[in-house]
């Protein structure tokens, strides 16, 4: 089976400063993260904030290029960040961001701002795109009487729709959204989750979902990815992994989500807070807040392993036979 | 901290070398000083002679190095007129420059950031908006205009302070004010604008929330937040302390660093307007590093950070 | 035993523009109650104003009463004594929320001051006790450090603290848990009902988060467009949404069980304060609405069940919100 996007042991290393007199300290954000996404497929990553999952959004897109590992589109290593083949790629792989005030021009009608990309990679003539424009913008929802606003006249769900119109403009195979829905209200983060849904649907194209809300992911992804510190720690169909998660860390982050009805009692409530990501503790990075902690997680830091079903897990204490048992 | 200091300390030596090689190279190109102390009908023997006495035969970058080694030793050089130790006649005029500048140094302190703030506290109510008008009317208006026009109304209309000269501390009155004027308004209006701001962040809120008398959330939660920017502009007014008053003491015939600039460049009197240039950059210099270093102490997330 | 605080017909408009329309709200002492609604709704600007903490733009009229002090337009100094002191707010993004350039013990210590009248070393060694009670790890090591070396959890478990300092009888949470992680969300609701329970302090938990609500408060009020649309105990209110409002907030939150089916939005936006419709605010969002709800208002009625409600024609009474959507659009 041939992948529309795989990244092999992608690494993104900062030097993070601490203060005007500190001394720079690597940071290791994403550290050594392999994924696979099909032509179709809705992969979501969740994590929190500082686990790395929005820069290894940027690195799918080889905005942040790797420092290690390997990014593949469709088959073809991803060209230098900046050079005329990446930009020429730009028009198959796009992105939404979480903050659709900040990634739209407040000067440009939303027509315009729509029709940018097919100026860009020169898609089509003067009519076709106009008429393209109408399409997507029919196609997100908007209506045909809103073409010549501009971005401050709409509601943040409105804007939101005006950047995905914008991402889909040039019919890209592969969508990165990283929290697009996390800045809107409920009702209308429904109406933007559904619409994404639909567009994948009849475009089939690739998308990554990155957000920290797993119920929104659940819902929309076919595969998730739950990252902690930098690391993929595991790895599975959403429905499963969510009905059944294996590694520590993410019964924990399943179990603290608020459920209408679900009382607080009972609940896994982890201790303490991710640790700083500049001082990585040793081993499993996840063990000074996991209950079940022993000797070995302390000392080596776990791969990433099958655990059958299509799943993978990076914990010593997970194999395949205890699965059930330590779930 | 120390890194942090000596590359500040690097920088500021750059600039102030970058601002007398500047002045050095203008000074040099923009016109002869033997023509212009000697006068035109001087015979060409007698030229060459005072252009051998001061060294301005030699090739330019000669002279250039002579100059930096001089100043190294701390020799500033002499005047062209009357011989005497350019530095001498610089620091002369020192305290007559601050009898201006640091009274107007306060007037804008004490009139400008209280009116700004009072404005931002008090939004767009009348006072308000007359601060904005006549803070804009304060740095739009020129000083020479504001000086003449003070002279017009204290000295012509009501006879009630000398118009110009030097001597009791009645004359310093009106220059003083003269200079003052702009400061006072940029500062009102800096003021005002981060004042705004600060009021209305979350732990203003905070601290109205939790019962702080609303005097102590101004004081004690707003002003220290605020301090930065204002900050900024008091560090630019206080490096501005002897190179601010060039019009207005020319405008009040006030005998300081200014006219003596003013004299010293018509008169291409090298050596004294290179040792005033260099004054004043190293005044520039020395409130700009302070304003840096006083930025750690008012605002802690600028001394560390945790890396994230 | 009467209310802590009854909130009587209070309006809030700025620059004219009536964003509240005449809340009525009580809180009994030592209850949880919950406001939840969308951004606009009016559900932290009830809170503001009872505490006089708007901006001087905004008018407010009606009665807000503290037992026997009224709240709205009373003197600054009577106000500044209960806010903090009887009635304590935290808010939402702690991390601006408490004063960068100040540390925090020293902040702690100012609360103590204002409300305990503790100075000194009695100040410094009560702040030390509530941020160990509030669960900040080496509190004593950490009382002098400022906000910004603190984590976002951290600096809310601080501004709790702060809140403690007064021993209020009552603790406004203003979206306390929406800026943070989801494991660091749980832990500070867990704090929050604890500290409720043990020291017998009535909490309003305004939030957009359903979930969060159900899991700390006994009663919940849903706003919309600045008016309380239905009301009733946590389990009835979350178990039989009466309200189409209600309803379809629930519908269109996804769950973490059950198929991965398409969501169920609310169509439409939340109605510009500006430009409200003549009649039910909700109503051209709502797919149950008749003429009357175009033309008229319905008002906020007790109903039998013990709830409060307003709207003219809600969902029965019996049926479950599990139920699929076809049955109730039908």
């Amino acid at each position: 089976m041939s992948f529309l996007l795989e990244a092999d042991d992608l690494v993104r290393i900062y030097s993070g400063r601490s203060g005007l007199f500190g001394k720079a300290q690597p940071v290791r954000a994403v550290d050594g993260v392999s994924l696979r996404l099909a032509q179709g497929e809705t992969l979501g990553i969740v994590g929190e904030s500082g686990s790395g999952k929005s820069t290894l959004g940027r690195m799918l897109l080889g905005v942040d290029p790797a420092q290690g590992g390997s990014v593949c589109f469709d088959g073809q290593p991803m060209p230098a960040t900046g050079s005329a083949d990446w930009r020429g790629l730009r028009a198959r792989m796009q992105m939404v961001h979480q903050d659709p005030l900040a990634a739209l021009d407040r000067r440009l009608t939303i027509a315009t701002q729509i029709r940018e990309p097919l100026d860009i990679h020169k898609i089509g003539t003067e009519d076709t795109r106009a008429a393209r424009v109408q399409d997507l913008m029919e196609a997100v929802g908007l209506r045909p009487d809103q073409a010549d606003r501009y971005p401050h006249e709409l509601s943040g769900g409105q804007r939101q729709r005006v950047v995905i119109a914008r991402a889909l403009a040039s019919d890209p195979d592969m969508l990165v959204c990283d929290e697009p829905v996390s800045a809107l209200d409920v009702s209308i983060q429904a109406q933007v989750v559904n619409l994404l849904r639909t567009l994948q649907q009849q475009t089939g194209l690739g998308m990554v979902f990155i957000s920290h809300d797993l119920k929104v992911v659940r819902n929309l992804c076919d595969r998730v990815a739950v990252m902690y510190l930098g690391r993929i720690v595991e790895e599975g169909p959403s429905e499963e992994l969510f009905a059944n998660p294996r590694h520590p860390y993410t019964q924990a982050l399943v179990s603290s989500v608020p459920e209408p009805g679900k009382r607080l009692d009972g609940r896994v409530i982890l201790q303490g807070e991710p640790p700083n990501p500049a001082k990585r503790p040793s081993g499993c990075a996840f063990h000074p807040r996991c209950h079940m902690a022993s000797d070995i997680c302390r000392g080596v830091i776990p791969e990433l392993h099958a655990t059958g079903e299509g799943r993978t897990a990076a914990c010593h204490l997970v194999t395949d036979a205890t699965a059930t048992q330590v779930a | 901290m120390i890194r942090f200091v000596s590359l500040r300390l690097l920088r500021a030596v750059m600039t102030v070398l970058a601002v007398m090689t500047f002045a050095f190279l203008v000074l040099r190109l923009s016109g002869d000083p033997a023509q212009v102390l000697l006068g035109p009908d001087v015979p060409q023997n007698i030229i060459d002679d005072f252009r051998a006495d001061w060294g301005l035969d030699k090739p330019l970058w000669q002279q250039y190095l002579a100059y930096l080694g001089a100043i190294l030793t701390g020799d500033f050089g002499l005047s062209m007129r009357g011989g005497a130790p350019a530095l001498d006649l610089v620091l002369e005029r020192v305290p007559a420059t601050l009898m201006l500048t640091i009274p107007a140094l306060l007037l804008k302190l004490g009139i400008g950031i209280p009116a700004g703030v009072y404005a931002a506290l008090h939004r767009d109510s009348t006072i308000d908006r007359g601060v904005i008008v006549l803070a804009i009317l304060g740095f739009t208006v020129p000083s020479f205009v504001m000086g003449l026009v003070l002279v017009l109304i204290f000295s012509i209309h009501w006879h009630a302070l000398p118009s110009g000269g030097f001597g009791t501390w009645q004359h310093a009155i009106l220059p003083a004010i003269t200079i003052s004027v702009g400061g006072i308004g940029l500062l009102a209006r800096f003021s005002r604008s981060a004042m705004i701001e600060v009021m209305g962040q979350p732990y203003i809120r905070t601290a109205s929330a939790k019962g702080v008398k609303w005097r102590d959330v101004v004081r004690g939660h707003a002003l220290p937040n605020a301090a930065v920017p204002i900050v900024t502009i008091v560090g630019f007014m206080v490096g501005s302390l002897i190179a601010g008053a060039v019009v207005v003491e020319t405008i009040f015939s006030w005998p300081g660093i200014g006219r003596l600039l003013i004299v010293s460049v018509s008169n291409r009197d090298l050596a004294v307007v290179q040792c005033i240039l260099l004054l004043i950059a190293a005044v520039m210099v020395v409130s700009n590093l302070t304003v840096d270093l006083l930025y750690g102490l008012l605002d802690p997330r600028l001394r560390s950070q945790p890396a994230h | 035993m009467g209310n802590l605080v009854e909130i009587r017909d209070l309006s809030v408009a700025f620059d004219g523009v009536p964003v509240l329309h005449g809340v009525n709200l009580q809180v009994a002492p030592g209850e949880a109650l919950g406001l939840v609604g969308e951004s606009g709704c009016g559900k932290s600007v009830t809170w503001l104003a009872a505490l006089g903490l708007l901006p001087s733009k905004a008018t407010v009229t009606g009665s807000v009463t503290l037992g026997q002090a009224e709240l709205v337009d009373a003197p600054r100094p009577s106000l500044e004594n209960i806010r903090g002191g009887r009635i304590a707010m935290i808010f939402q993004d702690p991390s601006s929320a408490l004063n960068p350039v100040i540390r925090v013990g020293r902040q702690m210590m100012e609360a103590l001051k204002l409300h305990r009248d503790l100075r000194g070393d009695a100040a410094r060694k009560e702040a030390l006790r509530l941020m160990d009670l509030v669960g900040i790890p080496d509190a004593k090591n950490r009382f002098n450090l400022y906000p910004h070396e603190f984590s976002g959890g951290q600096c809310q478990r601080i501004m709790i603290a702060m809140a403690l300092a007064g021993e209020p009888d009552l603790l406004i949470a203003d979206e306390p848990t929406t800026a943070l992680d989801a494991t660091i969300q749980a832990q500070i609701l867990d704090l929050l009902a604890r500290l409720r329970a043990e020291m017998q302090m009535a909490t309003v938990f305004i939030s957009h988060d359903l979930g969060a609500v159900a899991q700390v408060c006994e009663r919940v009020c849903v706003m919309y467009a600045g008016r309380i649309v239905e009301q009733g105990p946590v389990e009835q209110l979350f178990s039989c949404p009466r309200h189409p409002y209600t309803r379809g907030l629930f519908d269109a939150i996804p769950r973490l069980d059950g198929p991965r089916a398409p969501l169920t939005p609310i169509p439409g936006t939340v109605p510009d304060p500006r430009n409200l419709p003549a009649g039910c605010a909700f109503a051209p969002r709502c797919s149950h609405a008749r003429d009357f709800c175009h033309n008229d208002r319905p008002d906020l009625l007790p109903q039998q069940d013990g709830r409060a409600l307003a709207c003219a024609y809600p969902l029965p009474e019996a049926r479950q919100h599990k139920a699929a959507p076809e049955q109730v659009t039908s």
